[in-house]
């Protein structure tokens, strides 16, 4: 293993110290917590807005803390979720009276240790909804799995949702703009690579040179097809033709369009796939009202890319555009 | 023989003997169909349950189970943490003042866990998960207890069944937890849950023996 860390303890513990060295006036670390919260929290009035998952997918969830997005993420260990006392401890500190609202990927680490925080917050007091991400289409949605995975369509609701919390507006209202934006997203993901957990020491499943992997998840697990390297604009297709029939996009239509690294792999071949995704958008006739392009939901060192559409509507597009100050996105401000 | 206070607390202390001696191989088994990290949390959480070990001294069985129930889902994360940590709640709960468990109390407690393990996780047999384990082991220990075998037996049984159950979750697709996500794929994968709820039951018909 050949990674930039002091020991592999204590990789989650060391990057939180270096984000809060470098980034106080957004956000505040909770070492012993271990959650980052905005600085400002808990905003009196305002609907805390809480995520967190496994580490090793940054900057989400922690560099999405800051104002018009999250209040608080909890990380747990590198693929493990966060405990309930740790969500519960993020809970606390940003509630502000009006209610959190919790944003959790549809894995079953992740919903169990939420639904128990949420419990014992109910218990204390406090007002708590939640939405459960759940826009990958290399999972079939069927009663024979535990659902759809949480991926690439949480970035984008964390930022919108940000903002319509910002805004004032009320834990209800929230929910309810969260369960659209999941609603109206879909994402698919593929890996060139594989990645190492550093607590393990070596690659999580091996890739051969020649060969990559359509549908992978965010966590190094493999995915649903292992398939001969093709070049980007056969990739594209492989990864939009599925969302775009599974969301059943017609000519006319908006969507943000996200075109995501998977850690390993860098801009200049993103562009080259945010190309191929044009294309075939346009060819569509499906308009892309706003886009986002770069590695905001990864998996460790891993190379490859996923793309994520969400069918927008004016709501969803004035609260994107809305000013965003977090260590990892920041405009309007 | 009951089952001693000092029994539960050798238990514990095994438990977490053994999920660091395993943590590789349950880390090994949970890379193909999951995250590769599933002995590398046992082991994390037990070790946590071993340092609060010198508090639980003088305490009854049921305090024990409860400490371990809520140092799991403190520490453990990931799905194991809140299904381990209910089981060992909801133990708690039944053995509560209990400085001594005898074949019905044993029952009683490993009828609680796997109830607390099957609400909290929405899960039934068949799914390929640690209720393919418990599940099997749970109907071998009422067996046992109805042909009067004593309590070494009915936890060897018990042991024994959960061995086989998690045997069985090796040609089984999962429907449950993140390997449902392989589908098919996850056929032919012995599932790390099953994998560390027979070591727990295993450890505990050693220190019974």
């Amino acid at each position: 293993m050949k990674k930039l860390i002091n020991s592999p303890e204590t990789v989650v513990k060391e990057a939180l110290e270096g984000m809060a060295a470098m980034h106080p006036e957004l956000i505040r670390v909770d070492l012993e917590n271990q959650i980052v919260v905005r600085a400002d929290a808990p905003v009196r009035g305002k609907v805390g807005v809480v995520s967190g998952g496994g580490s090793g997918h940054e900057p989400m969830h922690g560099g999405f803390v800051g104002r018009g997005m999250l209040d608080a993420a909890c990380p747990g260990a590198i693929f493990t979720s966060p405990v309930p006392d740790q969500i519960l401890a993020a809970m606390r500190a940003v509630n502000g009276g009006a209610g959190v609202f919790q944003i959790i990927k549809n894995y079953t680490g992740d919903v169990l240790n939420f639904e128990m925080a949420a419990e014992l917050a109910q218990a204390e007091g406090i007002e708590v909804a939640s939405v459960i991400t759940n826009d990958d289409v290399a999972v079939e949605d069927s009663l024979y799995t535990a659902g759809r995975r949480g991926v690439g369509v949480t970035v984008l609701l964390e930022k919108i949702v940000g903002g319509l919390a910002e805004s004032g507006a009320s834990l209800e209202q929230v929910a309810a703009l969260a369960k659209r934006v999941n609603e109206q997203g879909r994402s698919m993901g593929m890996a060139l690579t594989s990645c190492t957990v550093p607590a393990k020491g070596s690659p999580t499943f091996e890739l051969g040179e020649d060969e990559m992997e359509i549908g992978i998840g965010i966590h190094g697990e493999p995915g649903r097809r292992r398939v001969k390297l093709a070049p980007a604009a056969d990739i594209v297709e492989m990864l939009a033709n599925p969302i775009i029939e599974d969301l059943g996009l017609k000519a006319g239509e908006r969507v943000l369009a996200f075109v995501n690294g998977m850690g390993g792999t860098p801009l200049i071949e993103l562009y080259i796939v945010a190309r191929e995704l044009a294309r075939i958008l346009k060819g569509r006739n499906i308009t892309i009202a706003r886009s986002l392009v770069g590695s905001y939901i990864t998996s460790l060192e891993m190379a490859g890319c996923s793309i994520t559409l969400l069918r927008v509507d004016d709501e969803m597009l004035r609260y994107w555009d809305a000013p965003v100050l977090t260590p990892a996105l920041r405009w309007g401000i | 023989m009951p089952i001693t206070t000092e029994d539960v607390l050798r238990w514990i202390t095994q438990t977490a003997q053994v999920f660091h001696e395993q943590r590789d191989y349950l880390t090994q088994l949970d890379a193909p169909i999951g995250d590769a990290d599933h002995g590398v949390n046992m082991d994390r959480g037990f070790r946590a349950v071993l340092d609060k070990l010198p508090s639980l001294s003088g305490m009854d069985i049921g305090s024990i189970l409860k400490t371990v129930g809520t140092t799991l889902v403190s520490t453990v994360g990931g799905a194991s943490g809140p299904l381990y940590g209910t089981a060992f709640l909801r133990a708690g709960m039944v053995t509560a003042g209990k400085h001594e468990l005898d074949e019905a109390d044993v029952i009683e407690m490993l009828q609680a866990a796997l109830d607390g393990i099957k609400a909290r996780g929405k899960a039934h047999t068949g799914e390929k998960t640690m209720v393919d384990a418990l599940e099997p082991a749970l109907a071998a220990a009422r067996k046992a207890q109805e042909q009067h075998e004593g309590l070494a037996v009915l936890l060897r049984r018990a042991a024994e069944a959960a061995e086989e159950g998690m045997k069985a979750t090796i040609p089984m697709q999962a429907t449950k937890g993140r390997a449902s996500y392989l589908g098919e794929r996850s056929i032919g994968h012995q599932d790390p849950g099953a994998t560390s709820s027979w070591l727990l039951l295993k450890t505990l018909a050693e220190v019974a023996d």
